[in-house]
């Protein structure tokens, strides 16, 4: 369970948001801009929030002034929007880098269609490839939880469907609260157990305004 | 012919070069990435013995590390050892000149890569050292070699504040551009072309070097 809350003053308004995940896909929808990538950063320890509370099953990992837990040290995998893979490693330094277990990643690497790719480098695989190499890499980690920042945006329409299924197959084989954001409301509709709909660094729950976002 | 202006050149320039890669690398590392308060003042003061004539800048290290200087003083106290006019100064007077271009390098070097990548490796909780030497520093490595290459050429070819805070002492402060100034002055012109023909033999073979090896590997794992 993974328990958000966070204030922060971003430069055109407050960011000001409330929400827990299960083991479930919880997506972040909004437009650009509307503080999705700040959540996730808060959550992983990349930014700082002013105020708030975020907690992970039992552990406090920030809590206003008092708590801030290192990013090294909150064990959450983080799958970034330009994937952010490690351009002078192969794919499997890439994966192996946060690795805790051999075999486990082996697997990983099967289920997910790139043992082919472990002597490749970045540079040299198709974009679907390093969105596949970018959540291994982040699993290999073994995390409580995992935030991804629209891992879809950049592929193209059959790539993108085919992501789709592997992330639910992921999600399906390690349960763990898993955020995703994207500002694609079908993608939003057919992923996540649940959507937040982001406006302004607000979550704004109907979903007539999703549909005024969207346009 | 008497070598010494060869070997000081080079001994002066190699260790003030490695002075200079470390502290150079250390700081950009540290303040490239940051925004803080002051931050543009102390850029500024690290890139001024860019634009100052080198004399200033002697002038300025007289001033520190002379016998009534700051520093100079205390050594000359605590240790009864003085910096003016030994090889000690000319390594010196080239760190300060040679800094600005190292640490300029260094910094772009740490700004041209996706701060997300290290961000990433923090994620799968990788210690600030281990992010360094797997992550930033071999990122970094193509714009500081070149940081590296420039700063030594630069270090080799200082010459006026050597001149101001080492003076001219034949086999202990006369490096390979104070040989040729005071060969020529001394009307020795032999000299003073062999000294030339080294130097740009040694600064021609080093930038030549340096794009050879930066079109063969710089592009190599570049991102799609």
């Amino acid at each position: 369970m993974l328990i958000v809350e966070i204030q922060k003053r971003l430069s055109h308004f407050e960011l000001d948001v409330k929400f827990s995940v299960a083991n479930e896909i919880v997506v972040l929808f909004g437009p650009s801009g509307s503080g999705k990538t700040t959540i996730l950063n808060c959550i992983a320890g990349i930014s700082k929030p002013a105020a708030g509370i975020i907690r992970l099953n039992d552990t406090i990992l920030f809590e206003n002034k008092k708590v801030f837990v290192p990013i090294q040290k909150r064990n959450i995998g983080y799958v970034f929007q330009d994937y952010a893979l490690f351009p002078h490693m192969t794919v499997w330094k890439n994966i192996a880098y946060g690795m805790q277990n051999e075999s486990f990643v082996k697997n990983l690497m099967k289920e997910l269609r790139i043992e082919h790719l472990r002597d490749k480098y970045p540079s040299e695989i198709s974009g679907g490839e390093k969105q596949r190499v970018a959540i291994a890499r982040a699993i290999a980690t073994e995390p409580d939880a995992l935030l991804l920042d629209e891992p879809f945006s950049a592929l193209d329409n059959q790539t993108r469907v085919k992501g789709h299924e592997e992330l639910l197959r992921i999600h399906k084989l390690w349960r763990i609260p898993i955020i995703l954001v994207t500002h694609h409301l079908e993608e939003a509709k057919k992923l996540g157990n649940r959507i937040l709909y982001l406006h302004e660094g607000k979550i704004r729950d109907s979903e007539m305004n999703a549909n005024l976002i969207q346009s | 012919m008497n070598y010494s202006p060869l070997i000081l050149s080079l001994k002066t320039a190699t260790i003030a070069t490695f002075i200079v890669f470390v502290t150079g690398v250390v700081l950009a590392r540290l303040i490239s990435r940051n925004s803080f308060r002051g931050k543009s003042v102390i850029e500024a003061i690290i890139l001024l013995p860019l634009v100052l004539p080198p004399t200033v800048v002697g002038f300025g290290l007289l001033y520190i590390f002379g016998k009534n200087g700051f520093i100079g003083r205390l050594l000359l106290d605590w240790f009864d050892f003085q910096i003016v006019f030994t090889w000690y100064a000319v390594v010196i007077a080239a760190v300060v000149v040679s800094f600005p271009l190292m640490y300029q390098s260094a910094s772009a070097a740490f700004r041209q890569y996706d701060p997300n990548i290290e961000n990433a490796a923090y994620t799968m909780g990788a210690s600030k050292w281990r992010v360094f030497w797997t992550i930033s520093f071999p990122l970094a490595w193509p714009g500081l070699l070149a940081g590296l290459v420039l700063s030594f050429a630069r270090a080799l070819g200082e010459f006026g504040a050597t001149l101001m805070l080492a003076g001219y002492i034949p086999n202990v402060t006369d490096t390979i551009p104070l040989a040729i100034y005071f060969a020529v002055e001394s009307g020795n012109l032999e000299a003073a072309k062999f000294w030339v023909i080294i130097i740009v033999a040694l600064g021609f073979s080093a930038i030549l070097w340096l794009n050879w090896w930066s079109k063969r590997n710089m592009m190599r794992h570049v991102q799609k």
